[in-house]
């Protein structure tokens, strides 16, 4: 029990890495016509989809309001973002290695900006795509805009665009609540553990 | 699901009663109100509400269409015509470059064929739901149909024979399904007197193998018999697997006026082959190997074509020198189908023109055999002795017994042309326990499994030969009909009749769950190894050498790549190869040009379909997708220009006015 803060640092730390496994958020689109949805995932490192084909059908729907062609290629963020992941749980481990309460906090509060940057470059990026649309496109409606929402659902011409979270989105969620958690701990702990100090000093006294 | 059905029926109760007491307020009309609820009752049953699924797969031949239909079970509603002895210009099925293969014979592209007899593949006894086979009657011929894509997958020629009626009924595992003709044929065959029939014409059963793996089939052994006609089969189950029965008649080795002449004999036969001796024999050697020549057509779902392959030889056995190998059971008279029941212990003989039903014992066979009961022998073959194999009679039941499906629960129900019913009976007391009519002239019948191991003895369907006045008339030809009854009473009920497509001759029915699971929704493109495919629009692009153009084209929503090709010349062969880029279920595209003397293409996502066009005329020529794909779709077309012969306009190919691919 002793190295509860610790171990909730480590845990908070290593649980980055389920960035790398699952998708952090997903943007679903439905209609009558897509009984199961049209489901597209954003990893930390890709973009990906129910199926090998499903980024290709989000294009050629796209395409006919003359939205930019999804080209994970072309999004840079995809490819330095795991870096500064990896950083993170460098960081997250050299915390839990210090085993300082104000560094767990730092880590979390660190954590907390970075995601908010993120969610900020993916709003727009999301609102690139929406409202930069091609002059020749085969659809056009004056003042539509087609970007989805940053997070919940909305109308879209004939589709509703849910975006949400998803698994290593919420998993990266529970590691910031669980560095608050450790440093919570730690900081009581410590608390506690001076006023022990002090019955401990008193106690054999008394027994005197 | 069942609240549903709770509802709609509570639904239809108070509309018909609304009806009624809006109707006419006159109480004579209450006999017709309670028809009226017998009826609704039945439409609940059949009906399956908008957006669900039907709890079963019925595939139906089509006869002389040549083709396989799926129906849903119990609705009725057909989803889709499956090609396979047959051009479909729908699906550019024998029109496109890869299917034309598949209808190669020994006489070269026979494009058509007199298909009868769907039977799904089977496991332990149990339909699996992985291929559906199916005979080609005419030019004789089995065909697999893979029911991961609901496409022809494999034709194979069968040599040696005449007429493939009894065919392609499997075994317990799918070790093998068989092929025996109708016809006697010389054999070897030669130009000899018609009349030389006894002596020179024979019939061959076939045995081909099925690979477990892939499905793909192989002609394992044939065995010698005398020229009867063998008219159907079906192979043991449980305790009488390792052994198939073959109907016959014409045991008088007649060759004209059949009608009479085939119906003299009081006892026709039915073979029982022994194929598990088969196999001993085979792998002693004992064969004699033939020579043959026989197509067998493979489609590659990778290379999304078929190839066809003459094979040269074949494997013959001849009762005379493998003792064991068949007998012959007497059966009244000229029997029609022969089916084997659940356990496998009774052998069904339809005799078509006896007045009773004859049943074999598979046990007391075996006796017989031991006891060496024969009555005679022809060409090495023992003919057993009537009463030491007969299980029992079914007395007087209808006229002219064609088929018999069994429910699981000791029932029967064999269909009669003649007295167009269908009646139930039970196993082993013989005794009739209820009749139902059909309209009209009713020729097989089938239950799900209900020539299996495991029947679902809950739906029977009917498939009737003559429909008269059932329907809407539509000139001189009227359509055959099937129809759905329920079987899981004491009482049989008819709940549904409707119309089927070409002549459903027999048919198969399957839970579902069996097949719906696995059924494909596109082809991946990585996997796609088509020698001309386009793996994106970087690849399209159009290539001569001589007066051969090989156009590599590709589909995506809504546009061809390229679509605007200058530099064709008349006399050209222009292969347009059209590689669908879709990754989406249901988005096919199709694929015509004007004059061409072929079909459309309808190419699947991640698909290649190849299609030839001969220009005869110069002139700019337009080509489109003739299947609704988008919003776009009537945008998707593209124009061709062919010059004379002796232009010198080079060959040129875009898309879009800045784009140009070349
Ligand atoms: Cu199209």
């Amino acid at each position: 029990m002793k190295n509860l803060p610790r171990l909730l640092m480590v845990v908070a730390a290593l649980g980055l890495l389920s960035l790398f496994i699952f998708p952090m958020w997903r943007i679903t689109l439905l209609a009558p016509q897509y009984p199961d949805g049209v489901t597209m995932y954003i990893y930390i490192n890709k973009l990906g989809g129910e199926s090998s084909g499903t980024l290709q059908n989000v294009n050629i729907l796209n395409h006919y309001v003359g939205m930019k062609k999804i080209d994970p290629d072309a999004i840079p963020e995809l490819s330095y973002f795991p870096y500064i992941v990896i950083g993170l749980v460098v960081l997250g481990l050299g915390a839990a290695w210090s085993n300082n309460p104000r560094l767990f906090l730092a880590w979390g509060v660190l954590m907390v900006l970075v995601s908010m940057v993120g969610l900020y470059d993916f709003y727009l990026w999301e609102y690139d795509y929406g409202h930069n649309l091609s002059d020749t496109a085969p659809i056009k409606i004056e003042g539509q805009s087609y970007q989805p929402p940053l997070i919940g659902s909305a109308k879209i011409l004939n589709f509703i665009a849910v975006s949400m979270p998803h698994t290593s989105g919420w998993l990266a969620g529970i590691c910031i609540l669980l560095s608050f958690v450790a440093a919570w701990v730690s900081f009581k702990k410590k608390k506690n553990e001076s006023t022990e100090k002090y019955k401990l000093d008193t106690v054999p006294n008394l027994v005197d | 699901m069942k609240n549903h059905r709770i509802l709609f029926n509570l639904a239809l109760l108070l509309t018909s009663g609304l009806i009624f007491l809006s109707g006419c307020g006159d109480p004579s009309g209450s006999s017709g109100g309670s028809a009226g609820l017998l009826a609704d009752n039945a439409a609940s049953q059949v009906y399956v509400p908008p957006g669900e699924y039907d709890e079963f797969y019925g595939f139906f031949s089509g006869g002389f269409s040549g083709q396989l239909s799926v129906y849903g079970l119990p609705s009725g509603r057909l989803f889709k015509v499956i090609p396979v002895f047959s051009l479909d210009g729908e699906k550019g099925y024998g029109f496109n470059e890869e299917t034309k293969p598949l209808l190669n014979t020994s006489h070269g592209f026979v494009p058509w064929d007199d298909a009868h007899h769907p039977e799904l593949s089977q496991t332990g006894g149990t339909t699996d739901g992985r291929w559906i086979f199916i005979n080609g009657n005419n030019t004789p011929r089995v065909a697999r149909i893979d029911l991961t894509t609901f496409e022809t997958a494999e034709i194979i020629e069968i040599p040696n024979s005449g007429g493939n009626h009894s065919s392609p009924f499997t075994t317990e595992n799918s070790e093998y399904v068989v092929a025996g003709t109708r016809f006697g044929v010389p054999y070897p065959q030669k130009d000899v007197a018609i009349n030389s029939y006894a002596e020179n014409f024979r019939a061959m059963q076939t045995f081909i193998s099925v690979d477990p793996e892939n499905g793909e089939m192989d002609i394992a052994f044939q065995v010698l018999l005398p020229a009867f006609d063998f008219d159907l089969s079906h192979s043991g189950k449980g305790k009488s697997h390792g052994w198939t029965f073959f109907t016959s008649y014409n045991t008088e080795n007649k060759h004209s006026l059949l009608e009479v002449a085939a119906s003299q004999n009081d006892k026709d036969f039915i073979a029982a082959i022994n194929w598990k001796k088969a196999e001993e024999y085979i792998k002693e050697g004992k064969f004699h190997e033939v020579p043959a020549n026989y197509a067998h057509n493979v489609y590659n779902e990778k290379t999304h074509t078929a190839t066809s392959t003459m094979k040269d030889k074949v494997k013959v056995l001849i009762p005379s020198e493998c003792p064991g190998l068949v007998y012959f059971l007497p059966t009244p008279k000229s029997p029609h189908g022969v089916d084997v029941d659940p356990s496998g212990e009774y052998i069904v003989g339809n005799g078509k023109l006896s007045a009773d039903l004859t049943v074999h014992s598979f046990s007391k066979m075996l006796k017989a055999i031991e006891n060496k009961a024969f009555d005679a022998e022809i060409e090495g073959i023992p003919v057993l002795k009537f009463e030491e194999v007969v299980a029992g009679v079914v007395k007087e039941p209808g006229l002219g017994p064609l088929h018999t499906e069994f429910d699981g629960k000791g029932n029967a129900y064999t269909t009669f042309f003649i007295s167009s019913e269908i009646v139930k009976w039970k196993l082993g007391t013989w005794e009739v326990v209820d009749r139902v009519p059909c309209y009209y002239s009713v020729g097989h019948l089938m239950i799900p499994g209900g020539d299996s191991k495991t029947p679902e003895g809950k739906y029977m369907v009917a498939l009737n030969k003559i429909t008269k006045d059932r329907y809407l008339p539509t000139g001189p030809e009227v359509c055959h009909s099937a129809q759905l009854y329920d079987i899981s009473g004491e009482k049989m009920k008819l709940l549904l009749d409707f119309p089927t497509i070409g002549e459903p001759h027999y048919a198969q029915g399957i839970p579902a769950d069996r097949i719906q699971s696995k059924s494909k929704k596109f082809y991946p493109i990585e996997e796609n190894e088509h020698p001309y495919r386009a793996m994106g629009e970087k690849d399209a692009r159009v290539e001569r050498s001589g007066n051969i153009v090989h156009v590599y084209m590709t589909t995506i929503r809504s546009h061809f790549a390229p679509d605007n090709i200058e530099g064709i010349k008349v006399g050209d062969k222009v292969y347009f190869h059209v590689t669908n880029l879709e990754q989406d279920y249901d988005v096919p595209h199709g694929f015509a040009v004007m004059g061409a003397n072929n079909a459309e293409l309808l190419v699947m996502p991640g698909q290649t379909e190849t299609f030839l066009w001969e220009p005869k005329k110069e002139g700019v020529f337009p080509f489109y997708c003739t299947d609704f794909c988008s919003a776009l779709h009537q945008e998707m077309q593209g124009y061709i220009r062919v010059s004379n012969q002796n232009s010198n306009i080079a060959l040129k190919w875009g898309l879009g006015e800045d784009e140009t691919i070349q």
